[in-house]
C-alpha cells in the first residue's frame, strides 16, 4: 500500500510537468494550429531564468585575501557579492536563498516577451506552411536557443537548492495513517500544488474572461470571429506569450527537482508530444488528463513487481499506452472532431 | 647471316622466368626498407604527424570533453616544446621536441557520446586527416565501439575516460590502451573504506545504468562487499538519461534497505544522487544504522553539479588536482596557468595517453602500431601523477594506485569539492590477467 501510495504521488509530480508543458503546446496549436517542437526549449531557458536570477544575486567583486591561497599558491580572490557589500549577509543569503521561487516572476516576464518575438518574428510565417515545415523550423530554432544556453552555461547541470524550509522530505505517511515510510520531498509536492495552480489559472482564464472568450471564440472559428472586427491574430500571439510563460514558469520551480542543463527540453518534448496526441489535438482539458495518466502509469511500470514480470515495461509503457489509445479512440482521450484531418 | 628469333614453350619459360627474376629483383632488397618505412596506415610523409582527438563536444558530457581537449592541446605543446608539465617529471625521457622528428598537429571529432557519432568522427580523422592514433572519450560504450573501428582500421586507439571491466576485459583488442582505471580496481579499493566506515552486514540496494559500465560497475561493488555480509537486496536497472528517477527511488524506502549504490555516471548521477538526498534517505535510519549512499566513480564535474548532495559520499576517482607529488603539481600549475582552473580526472588521464603514445612511438622509431604497441606493453613508468605505473603487457591496462575520495564538507573553492581518503597502493587493486576474459588478437598495422 505504502508503494502504491508514493508511485501515485511520483506519477502526479511528473504528471505536473508533462500536463504543464502539453498545456503550453496545444495552447499554441489549438489558436495558432502550429505544431512547436521548440516549447520543450522554452521549459529549459525557464529553468536558466531560475539560474540567471541566482547570478545576478551573486554577482560579485574580487578581494585578495591576506591569508588564504589559490589552487595555483597565489593569494585567493576571494569573491563577495554586491548584495552581501550592500545589504548585508542576512539580506543576500535569503535572496539567495529563495531564488528560485523568485525567478517565476522573471519567467514569466521574460519567457513571456520571448514567446512574442518567437511568434512574431518566426512564427507568423509559417501559419500557411504544411505542419511538416512548421515542425522543422521550430525544432531548428529548438536546436539553436539549447546551443546558445550550452555556449552561455556550459554542458553540465547547474544545481539549484529550494529554500531551506522546502529542503527536506514531508512524512506523508503520518498525515493520511500510512507508515513511516512514506516520504514525500517538500518540493516535489509543492511543484504539484503549483502546477495545478497553474492549470487552474490558464483555465479560468480562459473559460472567465473576455479575452479568454474571444480566443476560444477563435479557436472555433477564426474567420467569423475576424469578420466580428476582432483583431483575433493579435490575441493569439499574447495567447502564444502566456504558452511561452506557462513553459517558462514550470521550468522555472522544476530546478530543484532536476538540476538544468541545456538539454532539458529535448528530453521533456517528446513525452509532452506524446500527452499532447493522447489527450487529443488541440484538446486542453485533455492534455492536463493525459498528463497525469501517462505520469502515473509512468511511475507504476517502474516498480519492481511490475519490471519482474514485464521487463523493460517502464521504457515504452507511455508510448505502448499512447498506441493503445490511438488505435481505439484515433481522436486521443478528448480530441475535436477536425483537427488535423484535413 | 641473321639469327631466327625461334618462339617455343621452352624459350617462353626462359626468357619468362629471367624476366621476373630481373622485375622482382628491386622489391627483394627494398622489402625490409619498406616494412621500416611507410607500408602501415596513415604513416607521416611530411614534417608533421598528426592526432586525432576525439571528444565529446556536445551532449551530456560536452564539458568534461571540453577539458580532455584542454588537456590534449596542452600536452601537444609540451610534447612539441620537449617540456612542461608533466613532460618534466615524467620517467622517460626520449621525448626531446616533436616525435620521430616530426611535430604533432591534431584533428578534433565531436563523440557526442553515442558510438555511432564517435565511429564516424573517428573513421573521418584516419581517412580524411590521416590520423595515426584516435584518443579521448567519455563513456565505457563509446570507447568499446572506437576501439573496435581502431582496431579494423589499424591505427592506435588510447581510450580516454572509460571505467568498464569490458574495455581491457571481455571486449579488448590489440590495438587499443587503458590509462583509466575500471571498476575491479573500484571495488577492491573502496570496499576496505566502505566496511571500515560503514560496517559489516548491510542491505544494499543498487540502482544502476543499463549499459555496459553500469553493469561492470554494479557486478564490482557485489564482488567486494558482499564478503563482508553487505547483502543486495535489489538491483535496480534504469535508462540512461532517466532525467526523473523518482519512480525508482520511492521503492527503496519500502525495501529494507540502508545503503543505496549509485551506478551512475555523468547527468544521471548528478540526478540520481540529488534526488536521493531530496527524498530524505540521507536522514533514514534503517535496521538501526544510518542510511548511507555511495558512488563508486566520481569526478569533479560531476559532483560540481550534484552540489551540497554529495557531501561525506563515498567513491573513487583515477585522480585528484589536489595531490601533492611533484608531477600532480606540475600538471595542475601549467593547466592553471594556461586554463585558469584545475584539471579533471578526464583532462588528467588524456594528458597522460598522449603523453604516453608520444613517447611510445619514439622509443619505438616509428609510427607503426604493433611496433608502438610493443614498446607500450610492459612499459613501467613514474612521474605522471599516480606512482609508479605499469601497463600490463597481456590486457594493456595501466596498473597505479587508486584513489579513494569524498565529498567534501566545507569545500574552500568551486574545485575544492573532494577530498582524497586514502590513496589505495596499487598492489591492492592488481587482477589476474584471466580474471575478465576477452582476447587481444593480433596487431593491424593497416593497409598501406
Amino acid at each position: 500500500m505504502d508503494a502504491i501510495f508514493l508511485q501515485i504521488l511520483n506519477g502526479l509530480d511528473k504528471g505536473g510537468a508533462y500536463a504543464l508543458i502539453a498545456l503550453g503546446l496545444t495552447l499554441v496549436f489549438g489558436t495558432l494550429g502550429v505544431v512547436n517542437f521548440a516549447h520543450g526549449a522554452l521549459f529549459m531557458m525557464g529553468s536558466f531564468c531560475a539560474v540567471t536570477l541566482n547570478r545576478i544575486f551573486n554577482i560579485s567583486f574580487e578581494r585578495v585575501s591576506e591569508t588564504e591561497v589559490d589552487f595555483l599558491g597565489n593569494p585567493l580572490k576571494e569573491k563577495i557579492p554586491y548584495l552581501q557589500q550592500w545589504f548585508g549577509a542576512d539580506v543576500s543569503n535569503f535572496l539567495l536563498e529563495w531564488s528560485v521561487p523568485m525567478s517565476i516572476l522573471l519567467a514569466i516576464v521574460v519567457m513571456g516577451i520571448v514567446g512574442v518575438i518567437m511568434e512574431r518574428g518566426l512564427i507568423k510565417h509559417f501559419y500557411k506552411r504544411p505542419h511538416a515545415d512548421q515542425i522543422l523550423v521550430t525544432f531548428g530554432l529548438a536546436i539553436i536557443l539549447q546551443e546558445l544556453v550550452r555556449h552561455y552555461f556550459g554542458a553540465n547541470p547547474i544545481p539549484q537548492s529550494a529554500p531551506d524550509a522546502f529542503a527536506g522530505a514531508a512524512n506523508v505517511g503520518a498525515w493520511i495513517g500510512l507508515g513511516d515510510n512514506v516520504i514525500y520531498p517538500w518540493w516535489r509536492l509543492i511543484y504539484f500544488v503549483f502546477s495545478a495552480l497553474v492549470i487552474f489559472g490558464v483555465f479560468a482564464f480562459l473559460q472567465f474572461t473576455t479575452f479568454g472568450m474571444v480566443v476560444r471564440a477563435g479557436m472555433q472559428d477564426r474567420e467569423t470571429v475576424g469578420l466580428l472586427g476582432i483583431n483575433i491574430q493579435r490575441r493569439f500571439t499574447i495567447v502564444f506569450g502566456l504558452a511561452a510563460a506557462v513553459a517558462g514558469v514550470a521550468g522555472a520551480m522544476y530546478t530543484p527537482v532536476l538540476p538544468p542543463d541545456y538539454h532539458m527540453g529535448m528530453d521533456f518534448l517528446v513525452l509532452s508530444f506524446v500527452v499532447v496526441v493522447v489527450g487529443g489535438m488541440g484538446s486542453l482539458s485533455g492534455a492536463v488528463l493525459a498528463g497525469f495518466l501517462l505520469g502515473i502509469l509512468q511511475s507504476f511500470a517502474s516498480m519492481n513487481e511490475v519490471k519482474s514480470i514485464l521487463p523493460g515495461i517502464d521504457q515504452i509503457i507511455i508510448y505502448l499506452v499512447a498506441v493503445i489509445i490511438l488505435l481505439t479512440l484515433p481522436r486521443g482521450l478528448m480530441g475535436r472532431k477536425g483537427v488535423m484531418e484535413d | 647471316m641473321s639469327k631466327k628469333l625461334i618462339v617455343n614453350r621452352r624459350s617462353v619459360l626462359k626468357y619468362g622466368g629471367a624476366a621476373s627474376v630481373a622485375l622482382a629483383t628491386p622489391y627483394f632488397f627494398t622489402r625490409g626498407a619498406l616494412a621500416q618505412s611507410n607500408d602501415y596506415r596513415n604513416a607521416p610523409t611530411g614534417d608533421t604527424v598528426t592526432f586525432g582527438f576525439n571528444v565529446p563536444q556536445t551532449g551530456a558530457y560536452a564539458d568534461e570533453g571540453a577539458d580532455e581537449l584542454r588537456a590534449y592541446e596542452l600536452a601537444v605543446e609540451h610534447i612539441n616544446a620537449g617540456g612542461g608539465g608533466m613532460l618534466d617529471t615524467f620517467s622517460s625521457k626520449a621525448l626531446t621536441g616533436g616525435v620521430n622528428g616530426k611535430k604533432v598537429a591534431f584533428v578534433t571529432g565531436d563523440t557526442q557520446t553515442k558510438s555511432d557519432a564517435a565511429r564516424a568522427s573517428a573513421k573521418r580523422m584516419i581517412e580524411n586527416d590521416g590520423a595515426v592514433v584516435i584518443t579521448g572519450g567519455s563513456s565505457s560504450g563509446v570507447a568499446i565501439a572506437v576501439q573496435g573501428l581502431c582496431q579494423e582500421a589499424g591505427v592506435i586507439f588510447m581510450a580516454g575516460l572509460t571505467h568498464s571491466n569490458d574495455t581491457t576485459g571481455k571486449d579488448k583488442r590489440a590495438n587499443g590502451f587503458r590509462h583509466f582505471f575500471n571498476t575491479e580496481m573500484s571495488g577492491a579499493a573502496l570496499a576496505p573504506i566502505l566496511e571500515k566506515n560503514y560496517g559489516r552486514d548491510r542491505k544494499v540496494y543498487h540502482l544502476t545504468a543499463d549499459y555496459t559500465w553500469g553493469w561492470s560497475q554494479e557486478g564490482s561493488m557485489q564482488k567486494y562487499t558482499e564478503p563482508f555480509g553487505w547483502e543486495t537486496v535489489a538491483a535496480v536497472r534504469t535508462p540512461v538519461g532517466a532525467g526523473d528517477f523518482s519512480q525508482y527511488i520511492t521503492p527503496i524506502l519500502n525495501s529494507g534497505a540502508d545503503t543505496l549504490v549509485l551506478n551512475h555516471y555523468g547527468k544521471d548521477m548528478v540526478n540520481s544522487l540529488t534526488q536521493a538526498v531530496q527524498f530524505g534517505l540521507r536522514d533514514k535510519q534503517v535496521n538501526g544504522k544510518d542510511f548511507v549512499i555511495v558512488v563508486p566513480l566520481y569526478s569533479r564535474l560531476m559532483v560540481q553539479g550534484a552540489g551540497d548532495a554529495a557531501k561525506g559520499i563515498f567513491g573513487s576517482t583515477n585522480w585528484h588536482w589536489s595531490l601533492q607529488d611533484d608531477a600532480s603539481k606540475a600538471f595542475v600549475k601549467s593547466f592553471g596557468e594556461k586554463y585558469g582552473f584545475p584539471p579533471s580526472q578526464a583532462a588528467h588521464t588524456c594528458y597522460c595517453q598522449a603523453i604516453l603514445y608520444a613517447d611510445a612511438c619514439q622509443r619505438a622509431e616509428t609510427f607503426r602500431p604493433s611496433a608502438v604497441g610493443a614498446a607500450l606493453e610492459g612499459f613501467e613508468f613514474d612521474g605522471l601523477g599516480n606512482g609508479p605505473v605499469l601497463y600490463r603487457a597481456e590486457d594493456h591496462q595501466c596498473f597505479k594506485d587508486v584513489l579513494v575520495v569524498k565529498g567534501k564538507e566545507n569545500p574552500s573553492s568551486p574545485f575544492d569539492l573532494l577530498e582524497v581518503v586514502e590513496v589505495t597502493p596499487r598492489a591492492q587493486v592488481e587482477y589476474p590477467v584471466d580474471l575478465l576474459g576477452g582476447e587481444l588478437g593480433p596487431y593491424n598495422d593497416g593497409a598501406a
